[in-house]
C-alpha cells in the first residue's frame, strides 16, 4: 500500500488556526502532506492514579496501533501530562527509526512555571517537540549543535534556546532518510 | 579508537529497560539490556561497556552483589546504581564499593542527562592522550560564520585558541556582526560541548526579571512566583552561559554577578541553600566596556574578571571581501527555507551590495537577501529589489562629474534601463538624460 505522508493525531481541545498552522510547518520541514485526524479513543484508561500523569508508553503503542496504518509517519499530539516509568515526565518520544511518536503541549505552558500565558511561545515550543520527534522516527539522533532542533532538552528554556530547523548535518541525513522512505 | 559510548541496562523491569533503551539510543549510544545480573556478567565478559547502569533490587543477585562482581572484572567500570528505593545505606554502600553515582526511580529527565554527560566527560578525559591533545583543532559546527577575509580567519583561529580553555571571553563588535554565532562556535567546539549553552540576552530584562532569571527563585520569592524554578547559571551547569549585551546590566547585578564568577556558588531569589555550577561565561557588548569603566558605569574588577580573552568582531565594511560568499550563504539559506529554486543575483546589484557601508553590518545583509528574495521576480535579485538608499556623497571622494555618472548609472541600472521612469526619478527630461549617457559613455549592458 503506498504510504500518504504524515499524519497528525490530536487528542483533546487545540485551535484550528494551532493545527493548520502546525501541519503547514511539518509539511515544510518533512516535505511530505500532513493530514489532520482527531484521537477518538477514552484515553482514560491510560492515567496512572498514582502519579497523576498517562502513560506515554502505552499511548504510543495506541496511536500506533489504531491510527498509523497507511502513513508514512504518525504523531500523536496530546494535551496531558506524559511519563515513562523511569522519568518524572516528558515532552514527547518516538520509536527510534519507526513510524510512530507521541508529543504533549502540558508542559510546554508556561503557567506550568509560574508565569504568564503566551500562545505565540507555546506554538514555538511545541512545533520544536514535534519536528524533534518525528526526526527521531526519520532516525536523527540529538545533535550537540546549539540551534539544532535534534538537540536534546530536559526542560523548556532548553527548547527556547534551539531553532525549529536542523543543522546543516541533520538535515542531510534528513534528506537521506526521506529518500529512502 | 571506538567513538561511541556504550551503555549496558540491567534491570529486571521490561518497561525501564525499553525506556532506558529508548532515551539513550535517540542520544547516539551503543546500547544493550540484559535483564538479570547473571545475563549482564556474561555481557560484560565478552564485551567491553563504557557505562553500567544497574538497578540495586533484582531478583536473584542483587545490584551490589553484581557490582562488586563487575568491578573485580573491570575496575575501569563506570557503573551507575538505581534503584526504586531511595535509602542511604544503600547508596553510601553502592558509593563505597566505587560505583560511580547512584540515582532513584523515577530520574528527572535532567538529572539523568546531567549525570550520562558526567559519566562520559570522564570517559573522555580518561581517553584522551598525547596524540589527541597534540592533534591539529579542527573547529566544529561554524557552518554559520560566513567569511575567509583576513578578519574573519583571525577571529575563528582566536575561537579554535581559546575554546578548549575554561576562561571567560568578552565579543565585542557592533551591532549585527554575528557575536552570539562566535559564542556558539566557542562552546560547540570546547570540552562542554555535551552540556547546555545557556543564552541571556540582558538588554531585553529588568533588573528583578534578570535576578530571577540569572540566580532562579523559590516558590513564594515575589507574586506570581508559584513554582521553584532553577536559573540560568544552574541550567548552564557543565556548560556555558553566554550574557548578551552585558553592558547593559545595573551596578547591583555587576556586583552579584562578580560574587557569582568568584564563588560559583549563589542563592536562589527568595532561597537560603547555596547553589554551585561549573559554568562558563562568555559575554558580547557592541559598547566600549574599557570607556565604561573609566566613566564609572562598569565595575573595574567585574571587567578584568570577564575580559580574560577579547574577540573583536570586524565590522562587514572593513571585510567587503566576505560579502558575495554571504550573499550566496543566505540566498541558499532563505530560497531553502521558503521552498524556493535557488536563484543568483546580478553584477549590479551585487556591486551595489559590496559598496554600501552596511551600518546594520551582517544582520542588514541578512535582512535585505530575504527581502529581497520576497519581493523579487524568483530568478535573480535585481537592484530595485535592494532596499539600499543611494548614499554616494557621504562614501565618496569622487569629483561632481564623477558622482553624476555614477549616480546616472545605478538609475538606470535600477530601472532596467528604462529611460522614461530613469529620466523620471532623475526629474531630467528624457533628451538631457540621453545626453548625458552619451556625455559619460554609459551603455546597457544588455547591448
Amino acid at each position: 500500500m503506498e504510504k500518504k505522508g504524515i499524519t497528525l493525531v490530536v487528542q483533546g481541545r487545540f485551535e484550528k488556526t494551532f493545527l493548520d498552522q502546525m501541519a503547514r510547518d511539518i509539511e515544510t520541514a518533512f516535505e511530505w502532506p500532513v493530514s489532520v485526524v482527531p484521537l477518538t479513543h477514552d484515553i482514560l484508561p491510560f492515567f496512572d492514579a498514582t502519579r497523576k500523569q498517562y502513560d506515554a508508553n502505552r499511548l504510543l503503542q495506541l496511536v500506533h496501533a489504531d491510527y498509523a496504518a497507511g502513513s508514512l509517519k504518525t504523531i500523536g499530539l496530546f494535551q496531558v501530562d506524559l511519563f515513562i516509568p523511569i522519568l518524572t515526565y516528558i515532552f514527547g518520544q518516538a520509536q527510534y527509526k519507526g513510524s510512530t511518536g507521541i508529543a504533549s503541549v502540558y508542559r510546554l505552558r508556561n503557567e506550568q512555571y509560574g508565569m504568564a500565558g503566551n500562545e505565540r511561545l507555546l506554538y514555538e515550543r511545541f512545533r520544536k517537540v514535534v519536528i524533534h520527534e518525528l526526526g527521531h522516527a526519520f532516525g536523527l539522533i540529538h545533535c550537540h549543535v546549539p540551534i539544532c532542533v535534534m538537540r536534546p532538552g530536559t526542560y523548556v528554556e532548553d527548547i527556547d534556546q534551539k531553532k525549529h530547523f536542523f543543522c546543516n548535518k541533520c538535515a542531510a541525513e534528513l534528506e537521506l532518510a526521506l529518500h529512502k522512505d | 579508537m571506538k567513538t561511541t559510548i556504550s551503555i549496558l541496562i540491567v534491570d529486571d523491569e521490561e518497561s525501564v529497560r525499553d525506556s532506558l533503551y529508548n532515551w539513550f539510543i535517540e542520544d547516539g549510544y551503543e546500547v544493550d539490556c540484559a535483564a538479570n545480573a547473571k545475563d549482564a556478567l556474561a555481557k560484560i565478559e565478552s564485551e567491553k561497556f563504557d557505562i553500567i547502569l544497574a538497578d540495586i533490587k533484582m531478583p536473584g543477585m542483587d545490584g551490589l552483589e553484581m557490582h562488586r562482581r563487575i568491578k573485580a572484572f573491570d575496575s575501569s567500570a563506570i557503573v551507575i546504581v538505581m534503584t526504586a528505593f531511595a535509602s542511604v545505606e544503600t547508596a553510601v554502600q553502592a558509593l563505597k564499593d566505587g560505583a560511580f553515582d547512584y540515582i532513584t526511580k523515577p530520574f528527572d529527565p535532567d538529572d539523568l542527562t546531567h549525570l550520562i554527560r558526567n559519566a562520559a566527560r570522564q570517559i573522555s578525559l580518561r581517553n584522551e592522550n598525547e596524540t589527541l591533545k597534540n592533534k591539529l583543532v579542527t573547529l566544529e559546527n561554524i557552518e554559520d560564520i560566513v567569511g575567509n577575509s583576513d578578519g574573519m580567519i583571525r577571529v575563528l583561529k582566536e575561537v579554535e585558541n581559546v575554546a578548549p580553555a575554561h576562561s571567560s571571553v568578552i565579543i565585542t563588535g557592533e551591532s549585527g556582526t554575528g557575536k552570539e554565532l562566535i559564542a556558539r562556535a566557542i562552546h560547540s567546539n570546547s570540552p562542554r560541548k555535551f552540556f547546555p549553552l545557556v543564552t541571556v540576552h540582558c538588554g531585553a530584562l529588568s533588573e528583578d526579571l534578570l535576578e530571577s532569571e540569572l540566580f532562579g527563585h523559590e516558590k513564594g520569592a515575589f507574586t506570581g512566583a508559584m513554582f521553584n524554578r532553577k536559573g540560568r547559571f544552574e541550567m548552564a551547569d557543565g556548560g556555558t552561559v553566554f550574557l548578551d549585551e552585558i553592558a547593559t546590566i545595573s551596578m547591583k547585578m555587576q556586583i552579584e554577578l562578580l560574587r557569582v564568577l568568584e564563588s560559583k556558588m549563589f542563592t536562589r531569589v527568595g532561597g537560603n541553600k547555596e547553589i554551585k555550577s561549573d559554568f562558563r561565561i562568555i559575554c558580547a557588548t557592541n559598547k566600549d566596556l574599557k570607556k565604561m569603566v573609566a566613566e564609572g558605569s562598569f565595575r573595574e574588577d567585574l571587567y578584568y574578571r570577564l575580559n580574560v580573552v577579547n574577540i573583536n568582531i570586524p565590522p562587514l565594511r572593513d571585510r567587503k571581501e566576505d560579502i558575495p560568499m554571504l550573499v550566496t550563504y543566505f540566498i541558499k539559506k532563505y530560497c531553502t527555507s521558503m521552498s524556493r529554486d535557488l536563484i543568483t543575483i546580478d553584477q549590479a546589484a551585487l556591486r551595489r551590495l559590496e559598496e554600501y557601508h552596511f551600518p546594520g553590518n551582517v544582520r542588514e545583509l541578512e535582512n535585505m537577501i530575504e527581502r529581497a528574495i520576497v519581493v523579487g521576480n524568483g530568478k535573480e535579485i535585481r537592484l530595485k529589489d535592494l532596499p539600499i538608499e543611494t548614499d554616494m556623497v557621504s562614501d565618496s571622494n569622487d569629483s561632481l562629474n564623477e558622482l553624476e555618472k555614477k549616480y546616472i548609472q545605478k538609475t538606470l541600472e535600477k530601472f532596467d534601463w528604462n529611460i522614461s521612469r530613469s529620466a523620471k526619478a532623475l526629474q531630467i527630461d528624457r533628451v538631457t538624460l540621453y545626453n548625458k549617457i552619451k556625455k559619460h559613455q554609459l551603455s546597457s549592458p544588455r547591448k
